[in-house]
């Protein structure tokens, strides 16, 4: 007998149907006997009853299954098979986790030998709680479920605590992504004040060299300053100025030109290109534009051109934005009214006069929030800059020469083999930190460049 | 409805057998009307009668309604004004508009005033451009609240001030012809005299076209009053006489307050 999480759920929202149907058929049984209107319909009543053996028995059961292998455990190493065990590291760990797997079934044979006297204790202690646990869990759902069935009366309001208990539940599932944020903001915050405790947060803003070594940090090696420059240079620079006059040509076509059958197709179209994956950007990033580039940059006669480019990664980046400025350009012109336009072309200005001179410039301030917000998804983007921009951390502003950003340089501590203790290592998060903040301001400020301008127009 | 006591000598505007359809209703039906050249006229009707829709066929604001068609013949001097050959931008310069709600542009007063003679090149020098601006201005009425503050956002006045800047904005063009559609409808009884007293004034300076839902608005602005209803032109006569003698039984009964 084996502790099942997933069947043991499955038992009990049977028997919150079984507590739906009769908490039902009460309500209706005591309606018509007292000859009594209820306050609430049948449902709403069997709601109350299944609700009530469900969520207690629900939250016992998550509770449960994440203590409970602790408890086993504990069990286990109080047996006398137990005291012949390594003291800590990893072969105890190997031997009792060999152990469990055996008295869990999940296969046949110890691999360890070390292990085979634990299987009968692991067994042993498994079957025990898991019996506890189910019993308990039982007991719960049985407890909840009489305590419901007991209250049904014909006066019994058992709508409004139903819709009370869905109101709780929606909540808590507004606030689960919320605290997620939260919980990495704070993750990211502890190892950031791990790695300032060995490099000054100083030295990692302002300094001008990024030489990252293994081992105790070497004074000016850790100077964010190029990859800074990078990712703006990338991100800010380049894509934009591919993404904005693109993007809001797109929007200023389709808002004012386009006949609605085209509207209708190339609006979605251009939805589809904001889902295609970023890791394709990034192939058609390295593997084609940037050779392309290099090809230019050699006939022109640009020096030290490298088919790792800045330029490669902004241009691709640039044209991933152009869709996220389109719409939220799109958004911004549609939203200026259409008095504003009307009063305009009676003055018998023509609608190019009218959009360059009047739409636009109404329009800017949503427009601007847009292009804030394109510029902190730009610079937080990853896959294009690590295959298109390269990974040395250069302070250049010829676009066709290799530069890094920080988003490349996050994936670079992080990846092989790396003690998770070395300042070099510490570094992605504290990088990682700048980037949210940055991006975090980014868009506190668009979206209230947004909001102010939507609310002058209402 | 006659037409010898519609003592029109000189009209700048005539339309003749006009209908308007949005889509397949047709709001407008079989109206012919001539607009004086000194005269203000006016449009009056319950809401929807159609009167607004004819307005905006006389400078062909139609147009930017795509399901809009319009057949019969609308002349300015003469000139029919949906032949192929005439240029709307010019049209709408020569009969200019004002919109129910005022609409100034999100721009500085001068350059909500500026905005018509720079786009058809009217100032060559901004010394130019200063004098027009102030004529409009000083026209409109406004000249003595704002001359201190041009710079300012044309958003930031009140109501009546942003409806007598979109007045100023439309005469800087120079234009012929003025369509107002309802013009104090979004406007407080004090901003409405002041928009009254402006059409008095000027009258004879060009030709006046005002729709407005407010009869006694019509009796105190207009020479001449068309009654709309249900897309139809009732009757159109001397505003004095529509309103002491009607001659049809339905613009009696609206201008009594019957219906509307």
């Amino acid at each position: 007998m084996t502790f099942n999480a997933a069947a043991l759920l499955l038992l009990i929202a049977g028997l919150a149907l079984i507590g739906w149907l009769a908490g039902r058929a009460r309500s209706s049984l005591l309606a018509g006997r007292a000859g009594a209107k209820l306050h609430s319909r049948p449902q709403y009543h069997g709601w109350y009853v299944a609700l009530w053996l469900f969520a207690p028995a629900a939250i016992f059961l998550a509770v449960w299954s994440s203590v409970s292998p602790a408890l086993i455990t504990n069990q286990v190493l109080t047996s006398e098979a137990a005291e012949s065990l390594p003291a800590f590291g990893f072969e105890r760990g190997a031997i009792l986790s060999d152990a469990r797997s055996v008295a869990q079934g999940e296969q046949a044979d110890v691999r360890l030998p070390a292990a085979a006297p634990l299987v009968k204790p692991y067994a042993d202690a498994s079957h025990k709680y898991a019996w506890i646990g189910i019993a308990a869990m039982l007991a719960l759902a049985l407890a909840g479920g009489l305590y419901a069935f007991t209250r049904i009366h014909p006066d019994f309001r058992a709508r409004s605590r139903v819709e009370k208990i869905v109101m709780a539940v929606l909540l808590l599932a507004s606030l689960v992504a919320i605290l997620t944020t939260f919980g990495i903001v704070l993750s990211l915050l502890f190892e950031s004040i791990r790695f300032f405790r060995l490099v000054s947060p100083a030295e990692l803003l302002f300094g001008t060299t990024w030489a990252p070594t293994s081992g105790a940090p070497q004074p000016d090696t850790f100077g964010g300053i190029p990859l800074f420059w990078g990712t703006v240079l990338i991100g800010a620079i380049i894509a934009m100025i591919v993404a904005i006059p693109i993007g809001m040509m797109t929007a200023v076509y389709l808002t004012q030109y386009a006949a609605p059958a085209v509207r209708k197709w190339v609006k979605p179209l251009l939805e589809i290109l904001a889902g295609v994956p970023t890791v394709v950007y990034g192939y058609f990033a390295a593997l084609t534009v940037a050779p392309a580039l290099r090809e230019f940059a050699v006939m022109i006669g640009i020096p030290n051109a490298s088919t790792e480019s800045a330029l490669a990664a902004g241009i691709v980046m640039g044209v991933m934005i152009i869709p996220f400025v389109s719409s939220m350009a799109d958004d911004s012109i549609n939203a200026v009214p259409q008095a504003m336009r009307d009063g305009s072309l009676a003055l018998g200005a023509t609608p190019n006069e009218t959009i360059r001179q009047v739409l636009i410039p109404a329009a800017l301030p949503g427009v601007m929030g847009g292009i804030l917000l394109a510029v902190s998804r730009a610079i937080g983007e990853t896959m294009i800059v690590v295959m298109a921009a390269g990974l040395s951390a250069n302070m250049t502003a010829n676009p066709f020469a290799s530069v890094t950003t920080v988003t490349a340089q996050i994936v670079k501590l992080l990846t092989g083999d790396q003690e998770f203790d070395s300042a070099k290592t510490l570094a992605a998060f504290a990088l990682g930190l700048v980037l949210f903040i940055v991006t975090l301001l980014l868009n506190i400020v668009a979206l209230r460049i947004v909001k102010k301008y939507r609310e002058a127009y209402e | 409805m006659t037409q010898e006591d519609l003592t029109i000598t000189d009209p700048k505007m005539k339309a003749h057998g006009v209908n308007v359809f949005y889509g397949e209703k047709q709001a407008i039906k079989d109206v012919s009307i001539d607009v004086g050249t000194d005269l203000v006229t006016a449009f009056i009707g319950p809401s929807g009668c159609g009167k607004s829709t004819f307005l905006r066929s006389l400078n062909r604001m139609n147009d930017t309604v795509a399901s809009a068609r319009v057949t019969g013949q609308i002349e300015l001097d003469g000139e029919d004004i949906y032949a192929p050959s005439m240029d709307v931008v010019q049209l709408r310069a020569r009969v200019g508009m004002v919109f129910q709600k005022p609409n100034p542009f999100p721009k500085s007063i001068y350059d909500n005033v500026g905005y018509g003679p720079r786009i058809h090149g009217l100032a060559p020098s901004k010394a130019d451009l200063d004098v027009i601006v102030e004529r409009a201005l000083v026209r409109a009425g406004l000249w003595d609240e704002v001359k201190d503050r041009l710079g300012e956002s044309g958003t930031a006045l009140s109501g009546g001030q942003q409806q007598r800047l979109c007045i100023a904005r439309a005469i800087a063009v120079d234009p012929e012809v003025i369509l107002m559609d309802e013009p104090c409808s979004a406007l407080d009884p004090i901003a409405t005299a002041k928009i009254e007293e402006l059409i008095h004034e000027l009258r004879g300076k060009y030709a006046i076209v005002i729709v407005t839902h407010n009869m006694q608005q019509a009796a105190r602005v207009s020479q001449r009053t068309a009654f709309f209803h249900l897309g139809t032109l009732v009757e159109y006569g001397k505003t004095t006489d529509i309103f002491t003698n009607p001659r049809q039984e339905r613009t009696k009964d609206y201008i009594t307050g019957r219906y509307g």
